[in-house]
This record gives structure tokens, C-alpha cells and sequence, in this order.
């Protein structure tokens, strides 16, 4: 939740900043003809920008295959940025963005398989093995509840007894 | 028997994770397998007045080669395409110039000979994307009806093109 509106100023204070600059650099442009061109800012819209930053943490660079999108530097991954950045400007929801990557690169390009038939496995399998992990436990312990120590003779309880009374 | 339990879950395992070991990462499934293959037009390399639309390929069997003049195993796999080209048996070859910024195709083509019937030019890589490219060289079989029957990754050789390509092409009766 802090993060989140951290997250949100962050950007604010981003477009603030951005805004109060240019605002700032246009006046000099007007007073002097030879001041330097003003920066232009990186990203056009910066809700989409962050819309991207976050789904494409959730995306599989295909050219690198442990890198996530956002974080890549293949040129594929830049290409394959720009084409969602322009979905997102098509107004394309986060869900179409991804239907559109997967019909094309399929699952493999999301970090979270989804849960179907195939990846069922993959998903219950861990709680199966842990099933199976206490079931051995609760085993082991009735075992040991239920362990019946074999009968002792009068003759063998002599003996011990016999055996402690020696003396070393 | 209960005290070699471990050691056959240990060697399953083993199993498990060698056979892991020795799979190709890239190959990845594609997700077009038996699906629609996706439609584009674009300008053909060398012929500016000219375009390449997927419909010109409608009713037969061909290929489409993801290459590029950048790229290097491109260069190993085109011997083997130009006997192709020149095999006559061997279906159509398409060449999708992709990603070509330094306009290198045309030259290289004249150069080294060229084994495609049409180059379309696929200069910002958007419909590489749309295929599902993930890199050079990438080959995709298409049947008459228009489905993509089979995507291999990396340069086709010659056990490629034997095991893989013929038994399908035999299949689709080409």
C-alpha cells in the first residue's frame, strides 16, 4: 500500500519536476535564441508508462528467457515494449495485452503459467508431495505409539537384576 | 526393499533433471501449431513497386524463413536453403527480411545467391512479433489451407530437414 503511493508521488513529484522545467525553459527560448533545446521528456504519458513498467515485470524477455521484459536490453524486447506501449494507447486492458503476447509467444512469455489442464502438475504438484510428506509422518509416529516392546521372562529380569548388583 | 526407497526416488529424480538438462531452451512450443498462420503485406526487398502479401502463397505448401542479413547462423543455413531452392521437390521459400536496418539484403542476396521466392522486407519487426519470433533464422512450414504445420528455431541442417521437415511434408502430400 506505502509502496504503491510512494509509487504514485514518485510519478507526481516525475511530472511536477517535468512540467515546472519546461515551463521554466520555455521562457530563456523566448529571451535568447541560443539557449539550448529543451529535454524532451522520455515517456509521453506516464500512466501508461507505469501501467507498462508493471506488466512487463510480469513478462519473460523470448530472447534473453530469464530477463524480464522491463528489464531487458535486447532489441526485441525495446520492439516488443513499443508494441505494447501502443495497445495500452489503443486502450487495450492489461488482460488483452496479455492475450495478444501469449496467442503469439504463448505461455512462455509469462512469469505466472496460468492454471490449466496442462500446468496442473506444476501448480497442486508441490501440495501432493507435502500430502505425502505428512502421511509418512503420521506414520512414523503411530509406529512409534503402537510400539509393543517384546516380553520379558522372569529369567531375563533376574539377570538384569543380577547385573546391577554386581559390583565393578 | 524399503532401504533402496531413496535411492530409486533419488535416480528418478536424476532422470528427471538430466533429461531437463538436454532440452534446447529455445525451443520454445509455438503457439501457432495447427492454428491460422497470421496474415501480412509488406514491400519485397530489391523490388520497391512490388509487395508480398501471405494470400499470394494461398493453396500451397511453403515456407517461411525468418532471416536476416545480420545474422550469422542465417549465413550456415542458406547453403542448405539454395539446394532447396534448387531441388525443385523442395516447397516455396519465403524470405521475411527481418529487423534489416543497414538495408543489407539486397546486396547480400546478389552476392551470395538467392533461394527465396519473395523477400518481403520486415523493416521494424512488427510482424515478427505478430509470428512470434524470437530470433533469427526461424522457419515455419504452411499448408494449402493456410495453418502453420511446424516452426523450427535456429539453422536448418541437413538431419533437421530429413527428421523433421520431410516427414511432415510427406504428410501434407507435397
Amino acid at each position: 500500500m506505502t509502496a504503491s503511493i510512494l509509487k504514485r508521488c514518485g510519478y507526481a513529484t516525475v511530472l511536477a519536476l517535468a512540467l515546472h522545467l519546461s515551463a521554466a525553459a520555455n521562457e530563456p527560448t523566448q529571451a535568447a535564441a541560443t539557449v539550448a533545446p529543451t529535454a524532451q521528456p522520455l515517456f509521453a504519458d506516464a500512466a501508461i508508462e507505469s501501467r507498462l513498467m508493471l506488466l512487463s515485470r510480469e513478462l519473460r524477455c523470448v530472447v534473453c528467457q530469464n530477463e524480464a521484459l522491463s528489464e531487458s536490453p535486447a532489441e526485441l524486447a525495446g520492439d516488443m515494449r513499443q508494441e505494447i506501449r501502443e495497445l495500452m494507447k489503443a486502450g487495450k486492458t492489461d488482460q488483452e495485452v496479455l492475450d495478444f503476447l501469449t496467442s503469439r509467444y504463448g505461455d512462455f512469455v509469462l512469469f505466472r503459467p496460468p492454471f490449466k489442464p496442462l500446468t496442473y502438475l506444476l501448480w497442486i504438484g508441490p501440495f501432493v508431495f507435502l500430502g505425502f510428506g505428512v502421511l509418512i509422518w503420521f506414520m512414523a509416529l503411530r509406529a512409534r505409539r503402537t510400539f509393543k516392546s517384546a516380553p520379558v521372562s522372569s529369567e531375563q529380569i533376574a539377570a538384569a537384576a543380577r547385573l546391577l548388583e554386581e559390583k565393578p | 526393499m524399503k532401504r533402496w526407497l531413496p535411492l530409486v526416488f533419488f535416480v528418478v529424480l536424476v532422470g528427471f533433471f538430466a533429461k531437463g538438462l538436454f532440452l534446447n531452451p529455445r525451443e520454445v512450443p509455438s503457439p501457432f501449431i495447427g492454428k491460422a498462420a497470421p496474415v501480412f503485406t509488406l514491400p519485397v526487398v530489391g523490388q520497391a513497386d512490388k509487395a508480398f502479401s501471405t494470400t499470394d502463397m494461398k493453396g500451397q505448401v511453403w515456407l517461411l524463413n525468418v532471416w536476416a542479413p545480420w545474422c550469422v547462423s542465417c549465413k550456415v543455413e542458406h547453403q542448405l536453403l539454395m539446394a532447396l531452392a534448387d531441388s525443385q521437390t523442395a516447397p516455396p521459400i519465403v524470405g521475411l527480411n527481418w529487423k534489416d536496418k543497414n538495408r543489407d539484403a539486397e546486396r547480400l542476396l546478389i552476392q551470395t545467391g538467392n533461394p527465396y521466392v519473395a523477400v518481403p522486407d520486415d523493416l521494424s519487426g512488427r510482424v515478427g512479433i505478430d509470428w512470434g519470433v524470437t530470433g533469427t533464422p526461424e522457419t515455419y512450414l504452411i499448408d494449402q489451407s493456410g495453418t502453420v504445420r511446424l516452426k523450427h528455431v535456429g539453422p536448418i541442417d541437413v538431419d533437421v530437414w530429413r527428421n523433421k521437415f520431410v516427414p511432415k511434408l510427406k504428410e501434407l502430400g507435397a
